[in-house]
């Protein structure tokens, strides 16, 4: 008998022990491209010992997991706690409202609010997380490379014409096999696009079918690839939708010009160091306008979480002015917060030319068009992007003409459209 | 039982080691007594399959009929319960074709494509993947210097992950390669095999072929050991020419494991995914996408993900597995008669 009441008691301690465990467990699906990932460790570790009552645990995951498999167990009702995303308003349905659960909901508004809409359901005033970093598309390029030959690094309002003609001159001469870059990407492809006078979003709030502007940047484009201006290698590198990047082409010195974004800027810092000299140069003009795209990776509260209370805790710790400050100052990351931007940054670095680029970025997020602006918070960008993707990559393999690419995109969204229901 | 030999005393190694053994049959002894005059003899058969039923149906049988009320769905939720009924649509969208040899011609490009890509790889690689094998084998069954040696080289590469072959390649194919450096060496033009339509698919051929040659020629070499050698020794003394032993005594006593092999290369090929994912992405273009990727891309990996579609797309590449399966199986019948009879 006292055995039995022992093996009890200690059942019942090890079931206590264990759900308390559980409840006090915070899981963070995180991504990095740079040193993100170990800065939010020494964040998080800081908070476990404010409160030690609750235990955060870093899954750190690549990029792709967060893109391919999280859409697919947020579906199944599973997934992380907290999780830093891109995705932000197309899966929105899946995010946590913390307003009732965090401690300033006024806070968050007011520091927050400008990107708020971008990872909510459309017509919600939720709070579902917030942005870790605003990032910008733009262009880097190899100063030493255009200093080597004499070119100069065309000015703030080249066109596009302007860099492909400076970049095939610089590559010609110092054998460089890639004049431009441009990453697989269909938000990289949309600033060009908008700058050629694209828009995206028909009058029904759905996708436009693809219209003149698109199609004379994605011609131009195809071209460059065609007579190798442009990488060939990042674009026919994979089928379907594939992101690929071509920064290490850029930091191999294989790319006079690369366009991207602001988000390579530590990952240049501590790769290329001392190898050459590297600019931003923001983004190239088109007929309409000088537009790159923002954008930015979100960490957002899940909705299946069994921790509400501890996981409000931990993002109203993570949204803190002073933690955010350390942590864009620490990254290089351009910050979202409102008041972490108004008092400035001191980036932790002595790479001058990380600095002056965070600087470019940010000044060129003061000529970003109204429809880039709109994108981030647009139901349907990831649909539109992928379909982009998809079809010009064909064309710049060489597999179908740019009339049936545009044919197919066009029809690639609509069923897409129809698919959803909505 | 213990000791019948004069002057043993104690129990033999083998003896003592069926001491368990004997342990455990006396255990189950009484209820497979019981199951046996419950159920009969014949019973008996049906609760020794249970356990193996049980797992099939569960991990095999389940998810397909799952698979096939996805086909009938449509929508982008994930729950069925949450997806709407519709009938064969997925399956008429699939076959919505102009003209099945022109991919462009049909509404699911992608899918035909793919489809294409999959018909000339298995053409492709289980011819070559058979004929490697088999010469590899008859190699490897001569009397070689450091034979044990040759057959781990060629065993080697099975061991490996298929991420791990698929990497090993694009660092010794993409443009700053090793292959590319070699050239580079000894003075020929590099080239960038991967953006090549037919070097990339030529790549996923051979890649597939080194990776899993080795097992297909284990067993060929099996097949080969087990060939009684005074066949060759009767040859031999009528003087025979090697290419007739070849194809009256060889061939036709290795038959049955030649169909063993053409019926898991020719599975494996069709559902290849992997290595050539990690090798070239189905690129450039779509040159390599071959079905698997397509249902992953469509069911998982695109935004606004359409588990329906790739749903039934992966019956369309089910149905047409066990048509090869059944074919092969029928066409193994008549040689394993005629082996019989020999």
């Amino acid at each position: 008998m006292t055995k039995t009441r022992t093996m009890l008691a200690a059942f019942a301690v090890g079931l206590m022990t264990s759900t308390a465990a559980i409840a006090g467990e915070v899981r963070i699906m995180w991504y990095s491209d740079g040193v993100e990932g170990e800065v939010l460790k020494d964040l998080v570790d800081r908070f476990m010992k404010e409160n030690p009552d609750i235990n955060v645990v870093i899954d750190n995951v690549s990029y792709s997991v967060v893109r391919e498999q999280l859409p697919v167990q947020l579906e199944a009702g599973g997934g992380p706690d907290i999780a830093r995303v891109t995705n932000l308003k197309a899966l929105s349905k899946h995010w946590l409202d913390l307003r009732p659960l965090v401690a300033d909901g006024a806070y968050w508004d007011k520091n927050f609010g400008d990107q708020a809409d971008w990872m909510r359901p459309d017509g919600s005033n939720q709070i579902s997380g917030f942005m870790t970093q605003i990032t910008v598309a733009g262009g880097f390029a190899n100063k030493t490379l255009f200093d080597q030959v004499g070119v100069a690094i065309p000015a703030k309002d080249a066109t596009w014409d302007d860099w492909a003609k400076a970049a095939k001159q610089v590559a010609e001469s110092q054998q460089v096999p890639f004049p431009m870059a441009l990453d697989r990407s269909g938000h990289r492809l949309s600033g060009p696009n908008i700058s050629y006078g694209a828009n995206y979003i028909g009058a029904d709030g759905k996708p436009a079918p693809i219209d003149e502007g698109s199609k004379a940047f994605i011609s131009k484009f195809v071209g460059w690839v065609e007579d190798g201006t442009m990488s060939k290698d990042v674009w026919v590198s994979a089928a379907g939708s594939t992101y690929r990047a071509a920064a290490d082409d850029f930091i191999n010195g294989q790319v006079a010009f690369y366009y991207s974004g602001s988000w390579q800027v530590p990952n240049f810092s501590t790769k290329i160091g001392s190898n050459f000299d590297w600019v931003a140069t923001g983004s190239p003009c088109g007929p309409a306008t000088c537009t790159g795209m923002p954008g930015g990776a979100g960490l957002v509260a899940i909705k299946y979480t069994k921790n509400p209370t501890d996981v409000a805790k931990v993002m109203d710790y993570l949204a803190r002015e002073e933690v955010l400050k350390e942590f864009s100052e620490r990254t290089l990351f351009l910050p979202a917060h409102k008041g972490v931007v108004e008092k400035g940054l001191d980036f932790k670095t002595d790479d001058a030319q990380a600095k002056a680029a965070l600087g470019v970025f940010v000044t060129s997020t003061t000529s970003l068009s109204d429809l880039a602006r709109k994108l981030p918070g647009w139901h349907w960008s990831d649909t539109v992007y992928g379909a982009l993707v998809t079809r010009v990559s064909q064309a710049a393999a060489g597999e179908m003409k740019l009339d049936e690419a545009f044919t197919r995109i066009d029809a690639d969204i609509a069923a897409k459209v129809k698919d959803s229901g909505l | 039982m213990t000791a019948d030999v004069p002057g043993r005393t104690g129990l033999s190694l083998s003896e003592l080691a069926m001491v368990p053994v004997r342990l455990a049959m006396s255990f189950i002894d009484a209820p497979l007594r019981w199951v046996q005059k419950t159920f009969g003899l014949g019973g008996m058969a049906t609760f020794f399959l249970l356990p193996n039923m049980l797992i099939f149906g569960i991990f095999v049988l389940l998810p397909f009929f799952i698979n096939f009320a996805y086909s009938m769905t449509g929508g982008t939720a994930l729950f069925l319960p949450d997806r709407s009924f519709v009938g064969t649509d997925q399956y008429a969208r699939l076959f919505d074709c102009a003209n099945y040899l022109d991919p462009n011609s049909c509404v699911e490009d992608t899918f035909w494509t793919a489809v294409g890509n999959t018909g000339w790889f298995v053409v492709l690689q289980v011819t070559l993947m058979i004929g490697f094998s088999l010469v590899t084998a008859l190699i490897l069954n001569r009397d070689l210097r450091a034979r044990s040696f040759w057959r781990a080289v060629f065993f080697f590469p099975v061991l490996l992950s298929p991420v791990v072959v698929g990497l090993i390649w694009k660092w010794i194919l993409q443009r700053q390669g090793l292959l590319n450096f070699g050239l580079f060496s000894f003075g020929f033009e590099p080239h960038v095999w991967l953006n090549d339509r037919t070097w990339s698919f030529a790549a996923t051929v051979g890649v597939s072929i080194w990776a899993h040659m080795g097992f297909y020629t284990l067993i060929i070499l099996a097949g080969l050991q087990a060939i009684p050698k005074d066949l060759y020794e009767a040859a031999e003394m009528d003087g025979t020419r090697t290419s007739r032993v070849f194809l009256r005594i060889t061939l036709p006593l290795l038959m049955p494991n030649l169909l063993v092999v053409i019926v898991l290369v020719l599975i494996r090929a069709v559902q290849i995914f992997d290595e050539v994912y990690v090798l070239t992405g189905g690129g450039p273009g779509t040159s390599t996408l071959y079905l698997t990727q397509y249902i992953y891309e469509t069911g998982f990996a695109t935004q606004l993900r359409n588990p329906g579609l790739a749903a039934a797309a992966s019956i369309l590449m089910g149905v047409v597995l066990v048509v090869l399966t059944l074919l092969q199986l029928g066409l193994s019948r008549p040689s394993e008669k005629k082996g019989s009879r020999k």
